[in-house]
């Protein structure tokens, strides 16, 4: 019988990213796929980043993770979204060739030291005496022991799609759903819930009429996502934007009736942020057109996704619907579009750390939790993967971010202490503390704690150390040149005439003077480099706001100071109602600050709370 | 054992009442009544007469009514119980003895009744101080005040800024998240737009001339005037007025002596002060300096002098004088009255405390104004400094979100300016920016 630390089940983008992170940290590491050569598979849109999506990469790359590098080495088009507003909110954004970032991350899982990879199903669980985890039975009957568990299985718990009037189960489109996994977790008595997601039809780009389309270019110079990437390397394609129009809204219409989510045959709740065309059409009647982005595949793959035109629709349908579009007349559907509808754990059973409340040792990642996304599905794949891999090495505390460190630690605090009541995705506006959980500086929030925690090798340390000195440097550097008022009025640059120095530092703080302004001056800052500028630049930008930003940050870690233990019995807490109480049960939220965020929690019943904690601990210390 | 428990407390006021009644809140209330009645659980929100017997020892204890308010259609959101028995101490005493002879009964905490009430929504925070306040009440336009606020006037009131301005926060936050997206164009135009009318809103709500805080807390009038102009003796006329009269307390100073009246339905709180004049001695000049202060922060004046040295020099008087200064001529009873009915744009009345003349004319003259200016309005009115507090920190906000450029500072102003309008009500929630986002735009690929 063979042994690990842990064991990873699933290979998407959690299961890549758990894997690559547990063997990252020392530990023997297992991973546990039905098919080899879908590791790493984009199974829905053929792209990586996007806005707070694009944060997460950069987190997951600042804790040494692979996305960021594979995304790099498969991009085909960068954007910078929200290029115009300021680098709070921007997002990277890179359109993949499915092919080379599939080979990307098995190249990148092929040399992780301590992993193995192998094609198996995994049938049940293991569980030791006590109840915790000991490791999982494959299909083939091999029982397989290992410390910690983490189940990334995506949409394939009970996956079941549907196309018009079809129901075929399946966990994606030509793969079979788990069924085996689903009894064990059913077994287990997790609170379940229902989901549903959607694709659009694929086309084949040799029919589409390109000429006739709107070309979306990338940009001029691509910007990688990787801190350790220097330069974008592959070559770079257009995307093209076409529109629906109301020819396509009245075959829709006329069809409404086949459409399983308007038919009664689908009843789980999709995402709001990503409706099918057919709930485009229904819910805002008023817009004549909807937009669509014809995104090409690959560089040497004719498939292009037509982002906007998820349907479930029956497929002779979707051929009515598609050559109605302008460009499209003629174009040649190569794979329907579906929709799935999936199990999910309610993440509500889960620590910060990601493992369950009910099994010890069993770590659940990704869409199983109730996230879409590669990006929600990759972050929390490493962040189960870190603790998987510490709960095995016997260590107890485990690694958790904050929200004031990041937006991996306001998904899984998200997650973990409110539940989710349609597919969860990252949004910018999630994040109290947005101004600082940037994707310029999630290597500055994030890599010093990878670099503690052991999650971070040696090349992304000294990278990233080298980058640490040069911005000391810098800083120094620029607080050490300073010039008077008069002094600065002969370069041109207009300051309060108080009399008083001021350093160049001060100076970056006035929006409309650079870096490049001050060369004038201090010819010396011509040295610095270019990332160290920028981030010279953005710091001084936000210094005001973050100066504000601190107070609430204090405030908030105070309150995520005060420990609820994992075990307290809330009916031993006076003052609560009952309301309240089934509230905290379900959430069991893990510290006094994330019991405040469960909707529905008082402020008077926090106070409770904090009194019963105090008196505990008081009780159990004296 | 679950510590929130079932809670009991005497309901109305102590003293001797032909009533009193008891209220019961909490899981076990359905046991305090079946075991204080040795009968089933009685109809919900009908009520039954019946016998009360102690649980124990089965003796009879009183007869009444029982209301039973089964959860959540209750005060508090859980089971209730109202028991009216007989008044008097000896029925008090055997009631709450009878009470915590039930398993997991307690005496309720100060206050606990209204708590359970908030912690199950059942009330704002608007809500439970508008309760308090109408407890509290003495006057009618209090208790009017009061009703309206328990009763969700002034929380919806916010409640519906705070709402607007997560609205303007989404459209700005849509901009941010969903760039790719097709939004309504100049959408940070009309996010604007709104937030300049609410601005206006609150700053008009706050600008209301502290109308709701003076009912809330009480108008003060201040008496002023010459030495031996008759102060004191208009100041025990007032007091002797026993239809007027709420309480009467010396002041904290020997110099300032207050009494309390009700006008037009509101508390009044009337000064005396030390007589002002020149050439006063050390111990005099202090009073005098307080006399001032107290006229500068009172609400109304009545500025009294006598017959005798009417009028005055105007220069001496024009600084006392504004529109909020009533002038009495005092001792008419020894000479008539022959002075202008007005003096510096005030009016004058001619009295005399002696014999009371003239002195209700002043006060219904005092009444009409005081409706006129504190009457209740068709809109809701500021009525604590916690309120006041929250929304100046509010506008602060919103100024700040219309100054800066960048969309991700304006939501950062805004989303500061949200938090201080939940902070009244108590209401914060965080997926209410998603929702308007989703209903309002078609965002998705």
């Amino acid at each position: 019988m063979k042994k690990f630390d842990v064991i990873v089940i699933g290979g998407g983008h959690a299961g890549a990213e758990a894997a690559a992170a547990s063997a990252r940290m020392g530990a023997k590491t297992l991973l546990v796929t039905h098919r080899l050569d879908t590791v790493g598979e984009m199974s829905c849109n053929p792209a990586i980043g996007g806005l707070a999506k694009g944060q997460l990469v950069r987190e997951i790359d600042a804790l040494d993770g692979i996305m960021g590098r594979a995304i790099d080495q498969a991009g085909i088009q960068f954007r910078m979204l929200n290029q115009s507003k300021g680098p709070a909110v921007r997002g990277p954004r890179a359109q993949a060739d499915r092919k080379l970032y599939k080979r990307a991350i098995q190249a990148l899982l092929g040399e992780t030291s301590g992993l193995e990879i192998v094609e198996a199903g995994a049938e049940d669980l293991l569980f030791d005496g006590s109840g915790a985890i000991a490791g999982i039975l494959t299909g083939s009957g091999d029982e397989v022991r290992a410390g910690a568990v983490v189940v990334t299985t995506g949409t394939f718990l009970r996956g079941l799609i549907h196309r018009g009037e079809e129901q075929i189960p399946a966990g994606r489109m030509g793969d079979a759903a788990a069924v085996g996994l689903a009894l064990a977790f059913e077994k287990a008595n997790f609170n379940l819930g229902r989901l549903k997601t959607g694709t659009p039809p694929r086309l084949d780009g040799r029919t589409i009429r390109w000429d006739q389309l709107q070309e979306q270019p990338g940009d001029d110079i691509p910007t990688p996502f990787s801190y350790l990437t220097d330069k974008i390397t592959t070559r770079q394609i257009n995307c093209y934007i076409t529109h629906t129009n109301q020819a396509v809204h009245d075959v829709i219409h006329a069809n409404l009736h086949r459409s399983p989510m308007y038919s009664g045959q689908i009843e789980s709740t999709g995402p709001r942020y990503c409706p099918s065309i057919e709930d485009k059409i229904v819910r805002f009647s008023h817009r004549d057109s909807h937009q669509i982005f014809l995104e090409p595949e690959g560089l040497d793959d004719d498939t292009v996704y037509p982002n906007g035109i998820s349907t479930s629709l029956p497929e002779s349908v979707q051929i009515e619907l598609v050559k109605r579009i302008p460009g499209l007349e003629e174009a040649v559907i190569t794979q329907a579009g579906y929709a799935i509808e999936y199990d999910f754990v309610d993440p509500r059973e889960l620590k910060p750390t990601l493992e369950t409340h009910k099994i010890p040792g069993l770590f659940l990642a990704g869409q199983i939790n109730g996230t879409t996304g590669y990006e929600e599905a990759g972050a929390q794949g490493l962040m189960a993967g870190v603790n998987a891999a510490i709960l095995a090495g016997g260590a107890e505390e485990g690694f958790i971010i904050d929200r004031a460190e990041g937006y991996i630690g306001v998904m899984i605090d998200d997650l973990v202490t409110l539940g989710t009541e349609e597919p969860y995705r990252m949004f910018t506006s999630r994040a109290e503390f947005r101004l600082n959980l940037r994707a310029d500086n999630a290597d500055r929030r994030l890599t010093s704690r990878g670099v503690e925690i052991g999650c971070v090798g040696t090349k992304r340390r000294d990278t990233f150390n080298a980058k640490d000195d040069a911005l000391k440097a810098a800083t120094e550097l620029l607080t050490s040149l300073s010039a008077t008022p008069t002094s600065l009025k002969k370069y041109g640059i207009k300051v309060n005439q108080d009399g008083s120095w001021r350093t160049a530092l001060d100076l970056l703080a006035y929006s409309e003077i650079t870096v490049l302004r001050l060369l004038g001056i201090w010819p010396e800052l011509k040295n610095l480099r270019a990332d160290i500028v920028e981030q010279m630049e953005i710091g001084a930008r936000y210094a005001g706001y973050l100066e504000r930003q601190d107070l609430d940050v204090r405030a908030f870690r105070r309150d995520e100071a005060l420990e609820i233990p994992a075990d307290l019995d809330f009916d031993l807490v006076g003052g609560l109602s009952t309301e309240v109480r089934v509230k905290l049960f379900k959430a069991r939220p893990a510290t006094l600050g994330a019991a405040s965020r469960v909707s529905g929690v008082t402020p008077a019943a926090l106070v409770a709370l904090l009194g019963h904690v105090r008196k505990r601990h008081d009780r159990l210390s004296a | 054992m679950n510590q929130a428990g079932t809670i009991y407390a005497l309901a109305s006021g102590v003293g001797i009442s032909g009533i009193q009644v008891f209220r019961i809140s909490g899981p076990q209330s359905a046991a305090v009544i079946e075991q204080l009645t040795g009968r089933p659980l009685p109809s919900p929100r009908t009520a039954t007469y019946t016998k009360f017997i102690y649980p124990e020892t089965g003796l009879d204890l009183d007869q009444g009514l029982v209301l039973w308010f089964p959860a959540p259609t209750s005060y508090t959101g859980e089971d209730v119980l109202e028991i009216h028995a007989h008044g008097g101490r000896a029925v008090r005493e055997a009631f709450l003895a009878a009470f915590s002879m039930v398993s997991g009964v307690r005496q309720a905490e100060a206050g606990e009744f209204t708590r359970r009430a908030y912690e199950n929504s059942k009330l704002d925070l608007t809500e439970v101080e508008g309760l308090a306040d109408l407890i509290d009440a003495e006057t009618e336009a209090q208790r009017r005040q009061a009703l309206r606020q328990m009763q969700g006037e002034l929380g919806r009131f916010y409640e519906a800024w705070r709402v607007d301005l997560i609205k303007s926060l989404a459209h700005v936050e849509a901009v941010i998240d969903f760039a790719d997206e097709e939004l309504p164009e100049e959408l940070d135009v009309k996010a604007n737009e709104r937030i300049e009318r609410i601005l206006t809103e609150i700053q008009g709500h706050l600008s209301d001339g502290r109308r709701g805080e003076c009912v809330r807390d009480g108008l003060s009038l201040a008496i002023i005037g010459p030495p031996n102009a008759g102060k004191s003796s208009l100041m025990n006329h007032l007091a002797q007025r026993d239809v007027a009269i709420v309480s009467s307390e010396p002041g904290t100073t020997r110099d300032i002596i207050e009494v309390h009246l009700d006008l037009a339905g509101f508390p009044v709180s009337v000064a005396d002060t030390a007589g002002l004049r020149d050439g006063a001695g050390e111990v005099e000049l202090e009073g005098i300096r307080r006399a001032l202060v107290q006229v500068e922060n009172a609400d109304f004046k009545i500025y009294l002098s006598e017959q005798q040295f009417w009028p005055p020099d105007y220069d001496d008087l024009s600084e006392l004088l504004d529109n909020r200064t009533f002038i009495a001529v005092n001792k008419i009873d020894l000479d008539e009255f022959k002075g202008p009915k007005e003096f510096g744009g005030c009016r004058v009345f001619p009295i005399s405390v002696h014999t009371g003349v003239g002195i209700l004319e002043l006060l219904s003259a005092l009444e009409s104004v005081i409706s006129e200016q504190f009457g209740i309005s068709d809109s809701p009115v500021l009525t604590r400094e916690r309120h006041r507090c929250a929304l100046v920190e509010c506008v602060g906000f919103l100024k700040s979100s219309l100054l800066v450029q960048e969309a991700e500072f304006r939501a950062e102003e805004l989303r500061l300016g949200v938090r201080a309008l939940a902070r009244i009500t108590g209401r914060v929630d965080v997926e209410d920016l998603l929702d308007v986002i989703f209903n309002d735009f078609c965002i998705g690929k």
